[in-house]
C-alpha cells in the first residue's frame, strides 16, 4: 500500500461537530443502499405480479440460485478470469501505445495537423464495426477480443493525452528552460507528470468503454468470458444466468474503477484535480 | 550555521541592454532602450501597465529577441514568476532541489537544500505540494529556487502583486534579510510604487508604449526600509510625479 500512502497528508479540516460528521458518514452508505433495495423490491413485485412473462423476467432468488450454481460449477469464475485477462492486455497494449502517441502528437503541432483526423475518424467508429474483420484476421480466442478492446481504448486514450500536452501551461516549459531541463528529461520531468492527472482521468474513462465493448466483443468469437456466458445463457433460454452475470459485470466494473481511482490520489497528482 | 560553498558573494555579472528596440507585429513596444544593471544593485523597473517591463526581463533572459540592439548578459539567470511558477506535482523540496541541478555533491546539495530551508523559515512543509500552501509561501519558496545553488542575477517580475496587501509588505522585508544573506544582482518588475521606494537602490520609471527611461531614479537609504520612513516617501512622491499620477490625481 505504499503506493497510494506513501505521504500522510494533513487530515481535511472538519467544520462541523463530529456528530453531524458520523450522520453524513451514515448517510453516505444509508441513501445508496436505499435506492438499491428499491429496486430490488421493484423488481422482485414486477416478478411476483407477472407484469412480464416468468420466461423472460427471472427473479431475484432464481438469479441468485443460478450466481451459486455458475459459481460452484466453477464456470463463473473461468469467465471472470478470462474477461479480466482480455481487458488487461488489451488495454495495457493501447495505454502503452496511446499515451506515447498523444505526448508526441501534443508537442508536434505538423504531426497534429497531420493525424488529428484520422484519429477523430477511428474514435467515432464504434468498436464493434471491426468485428467481422476481427474475426477473420485473428480467428477465435483472446486475440479478436484484444484487439477490439485496443481499438476501443487508444484513440480516446491518444486524444485525451494529446490534448492535455496542448494546453499545459506556457510557465511550467518556461520554468524548465530556466533550470536546464531538455530532451528526455524534458519529457518525463515536466511534461508527462503534467498531464498525468488528466491521463487517469483518460484512463478511467477508455477503461470504462473497454469493459463495455468486452461484453459485445465476447459475444462473438470466444468460448469463454462475461460476455459469452451472457450470449450461451440466452441460447440455452436461462436468462436468470443472464441476469447474474449482468450483476457480475456491472460489480467487477465499479469495482475496477475504484481501483483507478486510487490512482488519482497519489499525492504527486491530487494538484490536478483541487483547482 | 554551515557555510561551505553557499554562494554568499556575488561574482561578476553584467547585464546590460543597448539601443534595444522591439515591435510585435507593426506595434513598437521597446524603441531605443538602454539600460544596464551593475553587479549585486537592486534595480526596480515601473511603468504603466502594458508599457513593456515583462517584455524587458524577457528580452533579458534571453527568452525572446529583441529587433535591433545588442543585449549582454554574464552570470546565471533565474526568473521569480508572478504566480504558479512551481511544479505542482513536485514537493517544496523537490521544487527548490531544481536550483540545485548544477551541484554535483550529492551531500553538499542536501546541506544547501537545509539552509535554504532555515533562510526561508518553511522547514516544517519540506514535503507539502505547493497546493498546499498560501501564496506567501509558494513565493518564499520560488525565491529559496531561484537563490539555490549558482544563480547570480534574479530577475523578478511582479512576484507579490498576487499577494494579499500585509503578506506583500512582509515578502519586502522578507526579501531584503534573503538578499543579506545571498547577495544577488536584482531587475525587479512591478506596478507597485511603494515597493519601489522600499527595495531599489535604482528605479527606473518607463513611459507609456513604446517605452523609454523617463526618469532613473538613486535611493541610498540603508535596507530595510520603513514604509513611512522619510526617503521612501520622497521616493514614492517623485515617482508618482513622474508617472503623471499624482498631478492627475490632484487636479
Ligand atoms: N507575445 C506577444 N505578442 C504580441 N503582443 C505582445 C506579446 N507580449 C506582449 N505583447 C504586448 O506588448 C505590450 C507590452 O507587454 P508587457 O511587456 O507584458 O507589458 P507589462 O509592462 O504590463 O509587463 C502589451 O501591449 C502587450 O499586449
Ligand atoms: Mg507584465
Amino acid at each position: 500500500m505504499t503506493l497510494f500512502n506513501s505521504r500522510k497528508l494533513p487530515a481535511p479540516v472538519q467544520n462541523r461537530p463530529s456528530g453531524a460528521y458520523k450522520t453524513s458518514r451514515w448517510r453516505m452508505f444509508l441513501l445508496p443502499f436505499s435506492v438499491f433495495l428499491g429496486a430490488l423490491f421493484t423488481w422482485y413485485f414486477l416478478v411476483r405480479f407477472n407484469v412480464f412473462p416468468s420466461y423472460a423476467m427471472p427473479g431475484p432468488g432464481a438469479v441468485a440460485s443460478s450466481f451459486v450454481e455458475d459459481f460452484k460449477s466453477g464456470s463463473l469464475l473461468n469467465d471472470i478470469v478470462a474477461s479480466l485477462w482480455r481487458v488487461a492486455v488489451g488495454f495495457v497494449i493501447s495505454a502503452v501505445l496511446g499515451i506515447p502517441a498523444g505526448l508526441w502528437l501534443g508537442q508536434h503541432l505538423t504531426g497534429r495537423q497531420a493525424f488529428l483526423p484520422m484519429l477523430n475518424f477511428f474514435r467515432f467508429l464504434s468498436p464493434l464495426a471491426w468485428i467481422p474483420f476481427a474475426i477473420l484476421w485473428f480467428h477465435i480466442g483472446d486475440k479478436p477480443a484484444v484487439f477490439l478492446i485496443f481499438m476501443a481504448t487508444f484513440f480516446p486514450l491518444a486524444l485525451a493525452t494529446m490534448s492535455a500536452v496542448a494546453t499545459i501551461p506556457a510557465i511550467y516549459f518556461r520554468v524548465a528552460k530556466d533550470y536546464n531541463y531538455k530532451g528526455v528529461e524534458l519529457l518525463t520531468k515536466v511534461t508527462f507528470p503534467a498531464v498525468l492527472p488528466q491521463v487517469i482521468t483518460a484512463l478511467r474513462v477508455s477503461y470504462g468503454i473497454a469493459w463495455v465493448v468486452i461484453v459485445a466483443a465476447e459475444m462473438v468469437g470466444c468460448q469463454d468470458g462475461l460476455g459469452y456466458g451472457i450470449w450461451e445463457a440466452r441460447n440455452g433460454l436461462r436468462l436468470d444466468s443472464a441476469a447474474c452475470y449482468m450483476v457480475v459485470i456491472g460489480l467487477l466494473g465499479m469495482g475496477i474503477d475504484r481501483f483507478l481511482l486510487q490512482f488519482s490520489k497519489l499525492p504527486n497528482v491530487r494538484w490536478g484535480y483541487e483547482r | 550555521m554551515y557555510a561551505g560553498d553557499m554562494k554568499d558573494k556575488i561574482q561578476n555579472s553584467r547585464l546590460t541592454l543597448q539601443d534595444v528596440s522591439l515591435s510585435f507585429g507593426t506595434m513598437p513596444v521597446l524603441q531605443n532602450l538602454s539600460l544596464s544593471v551593475n553587479s549585486g544593485e537592486f534595480a526596480v523597473i515601473v511603468g504603466p501597465s502594458g508599457c513593456g517591463k515583462t517584455t524587458i526581463l524577457n528580452l533579458l533572459s534571453g527568452h525572446i529577441q529583441p529587433g535591433s540592439g545588442a543585449i549582454h548578459r554574464e552570470g546565471v539567470i533565474r526568473t521569480v514568476y508572478q504566480k504558479d511558477g512551481l511544479f505542482p506535482w513536485l514537493t517544496v523540496s523537490q521544487n527548490i532541489s531544481m536550483g540545485l541541478r548544477s551541484v554535483s555533491d550529492a551531500q553538499q546539495r542536501e546541506e544547501e537544500l537545509q539552509s535554504l530551508f532555515e533562510l526561508i523559515h518553511l522547514e516544517d512543509f519540506k514535503n507539502h505540494y505547493p497546493h498546499e500552501l498560501s501564496g506567501g509561501m509558494r513565493q518564499r519558496v520560488e525565491l529559496a529556487r531561484a537563490l539555490a545553488g549558482n544563480s547570480d542575477i534574479l530577475l523578478m517580475d511582479e512576484p507579490f502583486s498576487a499577494l494579499d496587501y500585509q503578506t506583500r509588505l512582509r515578502m519586502r522585508y522578507e526579501l531584503v534579510r534573503l538578499l543579506e544573506k545571498r547577495p544577488r544582482t536584482v531587475i525587479f518588475v512591478t506596478h507597485d510604487i511603494e515597493e519601489a521606494a522600499q527595495l531599489a537602490d535604482r528605479v527606473l520609471v518607463l513611459s507609456k508604449r513604446p517605452a523609454t527611461i523617463l526618469k532613473e531614479l538613486e535611493i541610498t537609504a540603508s535596507k530595510p526600509r520603513g514604509l513611512t520612513d522619510g526617503e521612501v516617501v520622497k521616493a514614492m512622491k517623485e515617482i508618482l510625479e513622474e508617472l503623471g499620477i499624482l498631478r492627475e490625481i490632484v487636479v
